[in-house]
């Protein structure tokens, strides 16, 4: 019991004194840029109705949601088959390792010249930026595979599909999951300065007009929303890989140990 | 094997450069849009030859180590020192997993309202998404510290500071410089973002005058200096790293996030 | 177990294998001929890097032989057989860690397209000979090194195989385990009538587990020595070992790897 309270008290300790804080410094304060957090709080509500959540943080996610599952897809697949074979390995390489250097915001005007700036040239820009991180990730995961383990697939008769679902993807998932927690870190950029760059709506979108019209506490609320959403998706990321990786994890400890 | 590879590499590059040729010229894509390689080379040798080019790859450059600078000193005194006090690592925990996810894109309008396009703003998106980089590595090569390392230590009555120098610095090290890596990476990409979508000096704020005066070649001509500059940072980086590692015969197996 | 029947089960017909590697030629197999009978438990013994994991993978189908053949039941070896399943020495690499015991275990099955029913029954029974029928929900990695080699064992004995090749299994455990191993590895194969190639550098492992053995000279190999084990089939770790005939065998052996060491070809000397 001291235990789990000792542990809630470390969970919550700092966080509670750190809003306090907050509250405490900013209550009453006069500067625009910074209103009290009173007020924020107070805003907050009002801004972020059911229709605006909807139009706004809803769509956003979506994009991001289509743009990273086609960067996912994308990024796999093609990983899978250039980390396979060892000559396209070495004739992708210097292509790649140049692609995956350029900063992904770049890609925003050019993706505006090709898709306008409807949702697909969100989506398409959220899956051109996080496409690389994955594929790389998979190249490599791909490429490690072990030999004895592949030996002793190939002695079972196992190949083709079932050697890709059951030896090499699994086996390159802890690589795999690196580079799709990347990709979402670069996901999230994008969605947002691509709605900041173009939009009518979006979350990015929602936070710049607030500033552009000086409704400073409403922008604040902005900030929090797309702070909480990081979180939220983050957590539910690591929701996904302690299920999918815990294999690794629990070997990774064991070897640790010994 | 190597110099094979070298080859197909080259190989590839070459047929990469071929198709950015022949694609606009077949009209696969608009030429507009799309321009061919030697159209991208050409723009590319006058900016070259144009002094705002360099005087924006230096303000650039600056935003980027600068604002890395800053994120790698504060990181790491930040994460040595929630590692060493006494349960400040179990106290912070949860504000650093609630913190570090925040998009520092977030910060762009309180940028724009605090700072407008000075080199400041660039500053506070850069130092934000490279500091938990640097933070988050640190702490994990804290923790790799051997216990009985930690233990003969103490038990040869060395202070506090020499336990830091001796014993948990050596330890973490590679762990610190993968946190460089990774934060180079990121410093760079938020350096760009800012000057793209706030209009701070810089390349990004190039880009984004040669899109809104559609000069699509100038713009392509600096997309391909921004990635050449994040190959050489991320080469750089990752030097840096292995050197730091190869005296290091750490175990780890574990994949850089 | 039915020895009389005769019937070669494993034919190897001038086994040689050449690794052209960047410009060097390796010659690791040069000439081998020997056959294997339905049902018996033969040894490999060979000085270390005798090219012994190559001449059983190219038994395995793993790799191509340069020249020469290997026929299982009268059949070309070109690529692995389903009637052959194989226990390599890298327990810890062989079994997926992704995967509990249960599913390493049956995923062979699943690729020879067998019923759910069936494949269940065939994971208990051979989880069971192994003496692990308990673990087929843990993950190969939270078992000890020797439960480990008895997990891809039973992997193996699911497949029901006729042969049954075991690359220096037990080279990598430790000495009580490795006994016990031994043990299993002998009473599965006289419960089951398998056909087993051992290989091992072990030369008491190879006297105690076989009925023959054959040394291998060193690389580029060929047989030193083939070698009928007359010992009887009741074996056990206390009395065999210590029994006159087992220590003028495993000297033999000895003295053949020895001579086949300084390449001398095969001795001569009566056992």
């Amino acid at each position: 019991m001291r235990g789990v309270l000792l542990r809630v008290g470390y969970v919550l300790a700092l966080p509670a004194v750190l809003v306090a804080l907050w509250w405490l410094a900013s209550d009453g304060s006069t500067n625009v840029y910074w209103p009290p957090l009173r007020t924020i709080l107070r805003t907050f509500p009002d801004v972020w109705t059911g229709q605006r959540l909807h139009d706004d943080l809803l769509r956003s996610v979506l994009r991001l949601l289509a743009g990273y599952a086609t960067a996912a897809v994308a990024g796999v697949a093609l990983g899978t088959v250039i980390g396979s074979y060892r000559r396209v390995r070495a004739v992708c390489e210097p292509v790649l390792e140049f692609l995956r250097a350029v900063p992904p915001p770049v890609l925003v005007p050019v993706i505006m010249l090709f898709a306008g700036i409807g949702d697909t040239m969100k989506i398409v820009v959220i899956a051109s930026g996080g496409v690389w991180p994955i594929l790389l990730n998979t190249v490599e995961g791909v490429r490690a595979v072990d030999p004895v383990m592949a030996e002793t697939a190939r002695s079972y008769g196992i190949t083709g599909a079932a050697r890709l679902r059951t030896l090499v993807l699994r086996s390159a998932s802890p690589q795999i999951f690196a580079g799709l927690r990347q990709a979402l870190s670069i996901g999230i950029i994008l969605m947002v300065i691509s709605e900041m760059f173009a939009a009518s709506n979006g979350l990015g979108f929602a936070i710049v007009q607030f500033q552009r019209g000086f409704a400073i506490p409403d922008m604040w609320t902005g900030i929090l929303l797309l702070g909480l959403l990081g979180f939220a998706l983050s957590v539910v990321f690591q929701v996904v890989e302690r299920r999918v990786l815990g294999w690794y994890h629990g070997l990774r400890a064991t070897t640790r140990r010994s | 094997m190597k110099g094979l590879n070298t080859l197909l590499g080259t190989a590839g590059l070459a047929v990469f450069l071929a198709l950015g040729e022949a694609v606009p010229r077949l009209g696969l894509v608009k030429a507009d849009y799309f321009p061919p390689t030697s159209r991208i080379a050409r723009a590319l040798g006058t900016e070259l030859a144009d002094g705002a080019f360099w005087s924006a790859l230096g303000d650039t450059l600056t935003g980027w180590a600068v604002g890395l600078a800053v994120a790698v000193g504060a990181g790491v005194a930040a994460g040595v020192v929630v590692s060493v006090v006494p349960h400040l690592r179990q106290a912070t925990a949860s504000t650093v997993e609630f913190l570090r996810p925040i998009p520092s894109v977030a910060l762009i309008p309180l940028a724009i309202l605090l700072y407008g396009t000075e080199l400041r703003s660039v500053l506070l998106l850069v130092v934000y998404a490279a500091f938990w980089q640097v933070l988050i590595q640190v702490m994990y090569g804290v923790q790799d510290v051997d216990p009985v390392a930690e233990e003969t230590a103490r038990s040869y009555g060395l202070g506090a500071w020499a336990r830091v120098r001796h014993v948990l610095w050596p330890t973490a090290l590679p762990y610190v410089m993968t946190g460089v890596r990774l934060a180079a990476a990121v410093a760079l990409i938020l350096t760009i973002t800012a000057e793209l979508v706030i209009g701070a000096p810089g390349l990004g704020q190039q880009i984004a005058i040669a899109q809104a005066s559609q000069a699509v070649p100038d713009m392509y001509a600096l997309i391909v200096v921004t990635g050449l500059l994040g190959l050489v940072i991320n080469v750089g980086a990752r030097s840096v790293e292995r050197r730091a590692l190869a005296w290091h015969q750490s175990v780890r197996g574990e994949v850089a996030v | 177990m039915n020895l009389a029947k005769g019937r070669s089960m494993l034919d190897v017909r001038g086994l040689n294998k050449v690794y052209d590697g960047s410009g060097r030629r390796v010659e690791a197999v040069r000439d081998l001929t020997f056959t294997v009978p339905a049902g018996e438990l033969v040894c490999l013994v060979g000085p270390s890097g005798c090219g012994k994991t190559t001449l059983l993978k190219c038994m395995g189908g793993l790799l191509a032989p340069t020249g020469g053949e290997v026929l299982l039941e009268d059949r070309k070896v070109t690529g692995p057989p389903p009637g052959m399943a194989f226990v390599f020495q890298e327990y810890g690499r062989s079994l997926f860690p992704w995967m509990r015991v249960g599913e390493n275990v049956e995923l062979p099955l699943k690729q020879k397209r067998l019923g759910r029913e069936r494949r269940k029954e065939l994971v208990a029974d051979a989880l069971g000979s192994v003496g692990l029928a308990d673990a087929a929900g843990a993950y190969p990695w939270q078992l000890s090194g020797g439960m480990q080699q008895r997990v891809a064992i039973a992997r193996a004995l699911a497949y029901e195989p006729r042969v049954l090749l075991m690359d220096e299994p037990f080279a990598a455990v430790d000495a009580q385990t490795r006994a016990d191993l031994e043990d299993l590895v002998r009473g599965l194969w006289r419960e089951r009538g398998i056909t087993i190639l051992f290989v091992t550098h072990d030369i008491d492992e190879a006297v105690y587990l076989g009925q023959r053995v054959i040394v291998l000279s060193a690389s580029p190999t060929v047989v030193q020595e083939q070698l009928k084990v007359d010992l009887p089939d009741d074996r056990d770790q206390l009395h065999t070992r210590v029994a006159p005939r087992f220590a003028e065998l495993r000297t033999h052996v000895y003295e053949q790897i020895q001579a086949a060491k300084r390449g001398v070809p095969r001795g001569e000397d009566p056992v």
